[in-house]
């Protein structure tokens, strides 16, 4: 959108030069810490611990990889995470869709009632304690399926998933309807093949938060083989318990073809978090989208 | 006269009740769809609420939730009377306020700053490469931090020691504690909080600024008198959540990052209440804490709609 006619002026061309500068700057401010982290992975204890800016490791070594990848509580927690993924994307899509689709529709009796008690629950809750002790009551501690029932639907993606059903034109499902289909079928075979965008744009947003959850699985889950991926990575990381690391002992003295527990922790981020990091350019765009939708009146 | 006035009511009231059956029948194809997924709304997120009476209850494990005794507003005195909860309350609402100051200027700079760069494709990576950090737990972001803000390997500290000073243990230091809690959530947050502003900008009219061209203002004119002015609205709108979600603090946040070493700056709200009802088991304690949290940040909820809708017919339902 260059709109300037003309040259441009000594003070416009410094600014702009200033401002790719900055935002330079910014970037990388915005990728250092992952590429820092990135570069503790690869060192060996010795360049590890040294200060100073890194980018490269100076002399790189796998065995921090290594001893994460033969940590079999990593591996537990890849499969739980993926399974939950997996699993609890596939419903919450599965019901965002059959909540959002009767909702869209103007004739349905009592919509605006159905419509309130679902939103007053993006507003207010019972609170942490409360919830907890449902859970403890309705048998879900220490059950897989605590991880994926209680966010089942999130209010907010409902919304947006009705308000696309909403600016679908209605002719073809009235013809439908007139042909002898149900409601069930016009969903099926109509409205879900027209909203194949919005459906694959909510499963990303329901599968990322469910990669980076946490703290149901801290809060409802005791057993370490249904534990995901991020809290064992935050047992390892931030509580530093041993009993999760399980890993070499470091000796500082020899400090011979050893690792140090940054290392670990550090290769061990990393495992955590490469498969974000590769698919996140593909999909970011997905989300932008969700937040500029989601700005406009929901 | 009267017996037939009343039949006739229940005649009415009746073939009204009749009517509604009807209209449900109508579409029991959509209730089919529809009610397993008000079920869930209510088992998952109404029951819960009943647990709120615990807020004047004392909690006894044997008695569950309906035996155990009433006690009036004891826990709300005692959260009030105690020492943690009043910290934990001033603590939150000093970050929220610290987040707000800094927190909520940075995007838009961001954007203003983006908005004005002439290499599409920089911006583009650029855009991409601030978004980054959204797509992350906390959990792995706190792990990544140590590692930076550490006092002997990390960064800062390597850049503070080059100038003179001594290494510095942020997450240890209570100076130093929010100013980490506060630097890092701008850090995580503004790439993804520009997306708002740079979508406001992309719909600013092209013409007002060709106008603006033609009459020979400098683009630092036309930022001033286009670009500032059309984003009032968007900046005014955001202002009013910002400030609505004063009482919400960041549990994701500050639970991974504080140690007992900070509790005296770190410690909020959400990580009192954690910690008095999950570690403690002072569950009557814990469900008026959290009932307390969230009555004020529904009212705050409240009148952000009501003042969002006044000022332009924008709200959230």
């Amino acid at each position: 959108m260059s709109l300037s006619i003309g040259k441009k002026s000594f003070g416009e061309k410094s600014f702009d030069v200033f401002n790719v500068v900055i935002l330079g700057l910014f970037a990388l401010t915005a990728v250092y810490p992952f590429i820092h982290v990135l570069s503790i992975s690869f060192s060996t204890p010795a360049a590890a611990n040294t200060y100073g800016l890194k980018l490269i490791p100076k002399e790189a070594t796998l065995e921090g990889y290594r001893q994460v990848l033969n940590n079999p509580l990593i591996w537990t927690g890849y499969a739980n995470t993926i399974a939950r993924t997996i699993a609890g994307t596939f419903l919450n899509v599965v019901f965002s869709v059959l909540c959002a689709y009767p909702l869209s529709k103007k004739y349905l009796p009592n919509r605006n009632v159905y419509t309130l008690l679902i939103v007053f629950t993006m507003f207010f809750s019972g609170g942490l304690i409360p919830t907890y002790l449902l859970m403890k009551d309705l048998g879900l501690l220490d059950n897989r399926l605590v991880l994926i029932l209680p966010g089942l639907i999130s209010p907010f993606t409902m919304i947006i998933v009705r308000n696309f059903f909403m600016s679908l034109p209605e002719e073809i499902e009235e013809s439908a309807k007139i042909d002898g289909a149900n409601d069930l079928r016009v969903l099926f075979s109509i409205v879900i093949p027209m909203s194949k965008p919005i459906i694959a744009t909510i499963a990303l947003w329901y599968a990322v938060s469910h990669w980076n959850a946490w703290f149901d699985a801290l809060l409802y889950l005791s057993d370490p083989n249904k534990m995901v991926l991020q809290t064992i990575l935050r047992k390892i990381v931030i509580e530093g318990s041993s009993q999760f690391q399980n890993f070499d002992t470091y000796d500082p003295v020899s400090n011979t073809n050893a690792v140090t527990p940054d290392i670990i922790k550090a290769a061990t981020i990393m495992v955590a978090t490469i498969p974000i990091i590769c698919v996140y350019p593909f999909i970011q765009k997905y989300f932008v989208k969700g937040v500029i939708v989601g700005s406009l009146k929901g | 006269m009267q017996t037939q006035a009343s039949v006739g009511r229940d005649t009415v009231k009746r073939s009204r009740f009749a009517l509604w059956i009807k209209s449900y029948w109508k579409h029991r194809y959509l209730f089919l769809m529809l009610w397993p997924c008000m079920l869930y709304f209510f088992v998952f997120k109404y029951l819960p609420m009943y647990g709120l009476v615990l807020a004047f209850k004392e909690y006894r494990f044997l008695d569950g939730i309906m035996g155990s005794p009433w006690v009036g507003l004891d826990n709300f005195r005692d959260l009030f009377g105690g020492r943690e909860f009043p910290r934990a309350l001033r603590n939150t609402l000093i970050l929220s306020s610290y987040k707000l100051i800094f927190g909520f200027p940075a995007p838009i700079v961001l954007a203003l700053l983006l908005n004005e760069l002439r290499l599409m494709l920089f911006k583009r990576v650029v855009q991409t490469l601030s978004y980054l950090p959204h797509f992350l737990s906390w959990v792995v972001l706190t792990g990544i931090f140590m590692e930076i803000f550490s006092p002997t390997r990390g960064i800062i500290n390597y850049i503070i020691s080059e100038l003179g000073g001594t290494p510095i243990f942020f997450f240890g230091d209570k100076n130093w504690f929010r100013t980490l809690l506060v630097s890092t959530e701008v850090w995580k947050s503004v790439g993804w909080g520009s997306i708002i502003y740079l979508a406001a900008l992309s719909n600013i009219d092209p013409t007002l600024y060709e106008a603006a061209v033609v009459d020979g203002a400098s683009r630092w004119r036309q930022m001033w008198h286009i670009t500032l002015p059309s984003l009032v609205p968007v900046v005014t709108i955001m202002f009013i959540f910002a400030v609505g979600g004063i009482i919400n603090d960041d549990f994701d946040q500050i639970f991974n990052f504080y140690n007992p070493a900070v509790y005296e700056v770190g410690d909020v709200l959400s990580t009192y209440t954690y910690r008095i009802g999950i570690t403690e088991m002072e569950y009557g304690l814990a469900t008026a804490s959290g009932l307390f949290i969230n009555s004020i940040a529904f009212v705050l909820i409240l009148i952000t709609n009501f003042l969002t809708k006044r000022l332009n017919n924008y709200g959230i339902w």
